[in-house]
């Protein structure tokens, strides 16, 4: 088989994305990133790099901060998925995190936010305790152009203040 | 009425979609029997095109089309015009939408590959045969006027495009009798946008082929529609061009780009709506970049270390064309003699031609360049005549008294370039008593312990509210809600919350009951661009005086209905009220009757709606100020640079919104410490980048980035209605020269003297090791 063949083989996936089971027959080739988008409609991910160094296509997959556009989607078959679209709570009520990044101005453009987010909330529901230094670190596969990430890291520090139940 | 939202820090109406990943960005918009497009671009940097076979490409299946110059067309094979015509250019050079006998750059646009996917498109790119003949390649910024360089044009007899002078004084005379004068050679390097969403373009034509629908991930939504309906003989109402969410610009998206006209054309060629989108690989080498510069300067200063003049000589490259004119090099020029009251300046500045991706402004413009030059000039002047680095610029900064302050330059409409207000040494002082004042006893004491701290300092003037104009709209509806619409869009800025505050006070409501429209042309008549750090004053402006009106028409008609003074009424909680009693008339009301009903005129004298348009013009500028101090510790063995604390004193006039003013510092900042730092755009000596990707090209990141430690003051501009100055690029114009600054002062026990940026690690171990 040629490449060019390759390049039209399918394979029927299953994953649960945001809490929704799904069914989808996906050409081999095609990233995490691009499925999520092209065929599940969930734009919210975004794709800044493709090669893995701005982290705006994070994701949680079965409880883990990746990057979508360094993974297949054939390879998230049986995966649970959380993307931006699902940290809101069914009624509106904004995760911690997202509620911060408003109130701390954390985001300006809003592009690199949803790997942002979703990277902050994976690790922050794992590990309340984190300090500005262990969030730096956390948040340093994410790069942002436009805050300078200081709110980013405010952001991040009301949200795990919030989520260990400080006020 | 008292300002109520106007100055405060109002979290931003933008932000609820975004943080719940509801935005539209280019990408996201569903469009339905959307084509894909892939471009085939230029591997040389220079090479003309002997033939080109899409043969195979178009066979492949999923293919719909591929589309060269000659496929669109006259269209397609005609140099762009340029943004700002520059008549002091000889030979004027633009691209083509796609590229027509010769490529001048890698990354140049040569055809359109359209399929069912991109991935598809992608594939058959692969496949577009391009017969190219390599040419010798102009890379060499220092060597671009000498005999034998190659040329970057075979159009070109030199690679100047054109030289720029600038000046005033008796600049002989000055050097003469100045008690010191010393000389720089000085050097900038370039880098790129990297707004983390990347360009991109998507059209829909009309099946009458008399409309069509354009979305661009632009600045300049306006300029595009403008471009395009030149371009096509089309009205500008049947271009609609919309700028959607759009995820950072930073000046390289103001630009009408190659795409921006090409698929348009392709759509209409087709038939189908097309999208393309470009990839992090093509914005490396697609998306212009800017900073290469070559300084040779001298200052003159008196025996007190007050500078008196600086002359100097410029190359500044410009790559490959010249899609915005000399607008570049002109903001370099006209950014001095920055915040110093020199007696005598002459500058001049060639503008080069090479075969690199072409310049235009990136964050700062030509400012962060300008303000380099000086302040490493200022800089040497303290180290020679043995003064604190901030004395010399107290005693050569323009002083508080002499505003408005006529610098002795002429603005490009040839009236003098005049400071409006501010007061450059108390701002300094801010930064100065922030920083504090333990400074060289910790460095003397780190010192001993072996440790290399260092302070640096920067500081800069930055002309803001670029002319002509922006405008507004303002229509309260029926309902009681706010309408407003204007041309001014945003790439992050948050231009709908400020605007939403300032009309907000004026109609007694609260930002979250207006609407702001922004970046459609089909909702707005006219704007320009968000370049230039210019829409609070003109967007802003021009929503003030919309706004103004709009109250003034609600007041007029409510004291007819309230049947009370216009005095006696005040705009509260939607509500026109009569002072002092509880007769009252809502706007929503009073909207209603000025929509008018069928058969009952309107009031006599009043005309139809509540609502109001205003643009404000800006015919004077307004200068933004500031001094930046940091504190940075060099490692001597690794060469690693740790930034300890970055200050920033800050003037932009009145403040509308303190907390996205700090947001557009900090983000700014950041950029110049990347400039400064970790920014490198390599082409070898053919003209190939290098750094192509996010693990050869650096950004600033988390865990490298300080705290930005911000104190403002107000000196609010005379020439605008509501006092505000721009801030959009006051971070990054004085940061990376702060940085050098404060390395170099780390490094000095080993005499260590930075003359360009970025400085790497390497670098330093180097200089520490010579010194």
């Amino acid at each position: 088989m040629s490449e060019l063949d390759h390049a039209q083989t399918t394979r029927h996936i299953r994953v649960t994305v945001n809490g929704v089971q799904y069914e989808r027959d996906v050409l081999t080739r095609t990233h995490l990133g691009d499925f999520l988008r092209q065929d599940l409609g969930l734009t919210g991910t975004h794709l800044g790099c493709e090669h893995g160094v701005c982290g705006a296509c994070t994701i949680i997959l079965d409880g883990q901060p990746i990057r979508s556009c360094l993974m297949l989607a054939v390879q998230a078959d049986g995966a649970v998925i959380r993307t931006i679209e699902g940290l809101a709570q069914a009624d509106g009520t904004l995760h911690p995190v997202q509620e911060a990044f408003w109130d701390k101005h954390g985001l300006q453009c809003g592009f690199c936010t949803p790997g942002m987010v979703t990277t902050l909330a994976a690790v922050l529901e794992a590990d309340p305790t984190m300090d500005e230094v262990a969030i730096r670190e956390a948040i340093s596969g994410n790069i942002c152009r436009c805050t300078g990430y200081e709110t980013i890291v405010d952001a991040a520090l009301q949200a795990a203040s919030r989520m260990r139940g400080d006020h | 009425m008292g300002a109520r939202y106007f100055g405060a820090a109002v979290k931003r109406l933008e932000d609820p979609k975004l943080i719940t990943g509801r935005g539209q960005y280019l990408d996201d918009i569903a469009m339905p029997g959307v084509l894909h497009v892939a471009v085939v671009r230029s591997p040389h940097a220079h090479a003309l095109i002997n033939a080109i076979d899409a043969s195979m490409a178009r066979e492949h299946a999923g293919v719909v089309a591929v589309l060269t110059a000659d496929d669109l067309g006259d269209m397609a094979r005609k140099p762009m015009p340029m943004m700002a015509p520059a008549p002091m250019v000889k030979t004027p050079l633009t691209q083509s939408p796609l590229a027509h006998g010769s490529v001048h750059y890698v990354g140049e646009a040569v055809a359109l590959v359209v399929a069912e996917s991109r991935a598809v498109a992608e594939d058959a790119a692969a496949m577009v045969m391009v017969d190219y003949d390599p040419q010798p390649a102009m890379v060499d910024l220092a060597h671009a006027l000498k005999d034998g360089a190659a040329l970057a044009n075979k159009a070109l007899q030199s690679n100047l495009a054109g030289t720029l002078k600038g000046g005033f004084g008796d600049v002989a005379g000055v050097f003469a009798k100045a008690a010191h004068v010393f000389k720089e050679t000085l050097s900038l390097h370039r880098g790129g946008c990297h707004a983390m969403e990347c360009r991109g373009v998507m059209a829909r034509p009309d099946p009458s082929g008399n409309r069509i629908d354009i979305w661009s991930s632009t600045q300049s939504p306006y300029m595009v529609r403008r471009a395009l309906a030149l371009c096509l003989g089309m009205d500008e109402a049947s271009v609609r061009v919309t700028a959607p969410d759009v995820g950072g610009g930073f000046g390289p998206k103001a630009v009408v780009y190659a795409e921006d006209y090409a698929i348009p054309m392709a759509a209409r060629h087709l038939g189908r709506p097309l999208k393309w989108v470009e990839d992090r690989g093509e914005h490396f080498v697609a998306t212009t970049q800017q900073r290469d510069q070559l300084w040779e300067l001298e200052v003159a200063a008196d025996a007190q270390g007050r500078m008196l003049g600086v002359r100097g000589h410029c190359l500044h490259d410009n790559g490959a064309y010249l899609p915005y004119g000399v607008v570049l090099p002109v903001t370099s020029m006209s950014s001095f003699p920055g915040p110093y009251a020199l007696e005598a300046l002459e500058i001049s500045l060639d503008v080069i031609y090479t075969n690199m991706v072409p310049n235009t402004p990136v964050r700062g413009a030509g400012r962060p360049n300008t303000c380099f030059v000086l302040e490493r000039l200022a800089d040497r002047v303290a180290r020679e005549l043995n003064l604190p680095r901030e004395e010399v610029r107290r005693r050569s900064f323009v002083q508080s008294n002499q505003f408005p302050y006529e610098t002795g330059m002429k603005a490009r409409d040839g009236s003098p370039v005049s400071y409006d207000s501010g007061d450059y040494v108390q701002c300094l002082d801010l930064a100065v008593a922030k920083f504090g004042s333990d400074f060289k006893a910790r460095q003397d004491k780190a010192r001993a312990e072996g440790r290399y701290i260092g302070m640096g300092i920067a500081s800069y003037v930055e002309d803001t509210g670029l002319a002509p104009y922006e405008g507004a709209t303002i229509r309260v509806q029926p309902n009681g809600k706010v309408l407003l619409l204007t041309g001014a869009a945003a790439q992050g800025q948050g231009h709908k919350t400020v605007f939403a505050q300032i009309a907000a006070d004026q109609l007694g409501i609260t930002p979250q009951d207006i609407t702001v429209e922004a970046g459609d042309t089909s909702l707005f008549p006219l704007g320009i661009g968000t370049i230039a750090s210019r829409v609070a004053v003109t967007g802003g402006s021009s929503v003030h005086m919309a706004a103004v009106e709009t109250r003034a028409k609600a007041i007029k008609v409510a004291s007819q209905v309230l049947e009370a003074q216009e005095a006696d009424l005040v705009l509260e909680g939607g509500f026109v009220k009569v002072s002092g009693t509880d007769r009252q008339v809502s706007l929503g009301q009073l909207a209603l009757m000025l929509h008018g009903n069928f058969g009952q005129p309107l009031p006599a004298g009043i005309a139809p709606g509540l609502s109001a348009t205003a643009f404000y013009e800006a015919r004077q500028t307004t200068f933004a100020n500031g001094t930046n101090l940091c504190e940075v510790e060099v490692d001597i063995e690794t060469g690693a640079v740790k930034i300890l604390r970055y200050v920033v004193a800050h003037d932009c006039g009145t403040l509308i919104n303190p907390m996205l003013v700090d947001g557009q510092i900090r983000g700014g900042v950041v950029h110049g410490i990347g400039n400064a730092l970790f920014e490198r755009m390599i082409y070898d000596e053919n003209g190939q980048p290098q750094t192509t990707n996010y693990g050869e090209y650096l950004l600033p990141l988390a865990t490298e980035m300080p705290r930005i430690e911000i104190v403002h003051m107000e000196s609010p501009s005379p020439r605008n209605p509501i006092g505000v100055k721009g801030a959009g690029e006051g971070g990054t114009i004085p940061a990376a020269a702060c940085v050098i600054s404060a390395i170099e002062d780390a490094l000095s026990p080993f005499n260590v003297h930075l003359a360009s940026h970025p400085v790497s690690p390497q670098d330093l171990v180097q200089l520490v090791d010579q010194g």
